[in-house]
């Protein structure tokens, strides 16, 4: 199976996908932005198909679109009721947008479906090259603010008293997730990037007392995920996305089981 | 003639539909031991959000002496909100104020510090225990370690001994007390417990709406006291 240049590309990919998926998920978590994460995405796909009408990789469309939008949000402030209706709105117009742009680009369907659901084979050695830059970027980003983002995603108020740069620290974070789900929308597909996003650490967090150990089993969680799901998808020609999905619902409900078991 | 830590000089404030501080002028100094009282409303917490610079004032002059920079702040805010489902043990919380540049894990001499306060506050055993799973008066011992952890020279506790038992409200005071002694760390203690600010407290500042009186905590009389649950 790894003989095939576009599996090793799908693995060096997926692995870097798992690694920041896996760690922002802590965080994503803790700052309660699933429902968020999951506009994104959809933001980005509006993006992905902007960037094909133009013709440019999807990559960097989705790149330019989420960023714009992540800013965005970030100042549209704290008020969070006002925020869900204005994300609402925002997504539906970004579905909207994606769907004219495909049209008008009158490509074929195969790179639509690869945008929505993912693909295993469209990753190119220039697209792993371009994912691994800013996958280091992100890491980078985060462990420069780890301390900082960790004080005001677990202990907001702690964070704002001590006189945090909270405002900043949040648009900085909305920016690095915008990069993230790009990404990591190349293997799994826009329709489906929030899951590697939320579940892996929304299960680890029943499993752990520190935040350290939160990150570390995420990124285990979304590792075995999209290897297993690369794998099973080479095996039977299904699509990895809907392994991926399975896999990573799988371990949320044992985290749920296990929970209520500990209980 | 002790040095002053902060000084208030004819303060006001205001939120756009309420002015809440009026004129107050007041001169902290430094390791006191101020006990803010005063009903609900009056404009406690707002003072305190003032001292921390998370509001400005309307007018007036709030200064830190000898400098900004030589005022160090630790605030044990009256609300808080931790997940309870969150993966965050006590010493892990605790240590969530080493918030700086640097490696993402604590170094040594920083994990060194975690254990000292800890210890000192009493929460070594429980350390690894989940914040979400500690009582309420853990909880607050939790804070009052974190607040403390950077060394600060002005504590301010807003109401944190609240909902604590007898017991664990002199506990928690006893340790605040020894650090005010030994460490010249200056304490305002914002409090509806009379009795208990009058144990501990070295001065008092009383607010009612557009009237400030302060003095020493043994000059605050029943009798204002009386007056003030009455208003
Ligand atoms: N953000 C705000 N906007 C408008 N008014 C506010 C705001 N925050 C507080 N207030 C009002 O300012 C007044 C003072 O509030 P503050 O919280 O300082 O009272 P307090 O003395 O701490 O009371 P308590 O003893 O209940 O804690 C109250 O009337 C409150 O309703
Ligand atoms: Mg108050």
């Amino acid at each position: 199976m790894l003989s095939y240049p576009f599996m090793q590309n799908a693995y060096m990919a997926g692995t870097l996908i798992a690694i920041i998926s896996g760690i922002m998920g802590v965080f994503v978590i803790a700052r309660n932005m699933s429902f968020l994460t999951h506009t994104l995405s959809e933001i980005g796909f509006a993006g992905a198909a902007f960037g094909i009408f133009l013709g440019w990789q999807p990559l960097n469309g989705m790149l330019l679109f989420t960023t714009i939008s992540s800013i965005g949000v970030g100042e549209l402030g704290a008020k969070s009721s006002r925020r869900e209706n204005s994300i609402t709105a925002i997504s539906a117009l970004a579905i909207g947008l994606g769907i004219l742009f495909l049209s008008l680009a009158d490509s074929n369907a195969s790179y639509a479906t690869g945008i929505l659901f993912g693909s295993v084979i469209g990753i190119s050695r220039a697209n792993v090259i371009q994912m691994v830059a800013l996958s280091v970027a992100v890491l980078i980003v985060i462990a420069l603010i780890y301390r900082f983002l960790k004080f005001d995603s677990f202990d907001p108020v702690g964070a704002r008293v001590q006189g945090l740069w909270t405002r900043t620290l949040s648009v900085i974070f909305l920016v690095l997730l915008a990069f993230s789900v790009s990404v990591a929308a190349q293997i799994v597909g826009s329709l489906l990037i929030f899951i590697l996003l939320t579940l892996p650490a929304a299960a680890a967090k029943y499993f752990v007392h520190t935040v350290g150990m939160m990150s570390t089993v995420a990124v285990a969680f979304a590792l075995i995920g999209v290897w297993l799901g690369l794998y099973l998808s080479y095996v039977t020609n299904w699509p990895v996305s809907f392994f991926i999905a399975v896999i990573e619902v799988l371990f949320y409900f044992c985290a749920l089981i296990y929970q209520r078991i500990r209980a | 003639m002790t040095d002053s830590i902060l000084q208030l000089k004819q303060l006001s404030f205001a939120f756009p539909d309420k002015q809440v501080i009026n004129d107050l002028s007041y001169n902290l100094k430094k390791g006191d031991f101020l006990s803010i009282v005063g009903e609900n409303g009056v404009g406690k917490t707002t003072l305190m959000r003032l001292i921390l610079q998370e509001l400005k004032p309307t007018s007036g002059e709030l200064a830190f002496l000898p400098n900004r920079n030589a005022v160090k702040v630790g605030y044990v805010p009256q609300f808080r909100n931790v997940d309870s489902e969150y993966p965050l043990s006590i010493q892990d919380f605790v240590g969530l104020n080493f918030a700086r540049f640097g490696v993402p894990w604590l170094t040594g001499s920083e994990r060194k510090r975690v254990r000292e306060i800890l210890k000192e506050t009493k929460l070594n055993d429980i350390r690894k225990r989940p914040l979400g799973q500690a009582s309420g008066g853990e909880k607050q011992k939790a804070y009052l370690a974190q607040a403390l952890l950077d060394r600060p020279n002005l504590l301010i506790l807003d109401e944190s001994t609240a909902s604590l038992d007898p017991v664990a409200k002199t506990e928690l005071l006893d340790l605040v007390k020894q650090i005010n002694n030994h460490q010249q760390l200056t304490v305002i203690f914002v409090t509806h417990d009379i009795p208990l600010a009058r144990r501990y407290a070295d001065d008092y500042l009383f607010l009612s709406p557009g009237h400030y009186e302060a003095g020493k905590i043994t000059e605050l009389t029943n009798e204002k006291v009386g007056a003030m649950n009455n208003a």
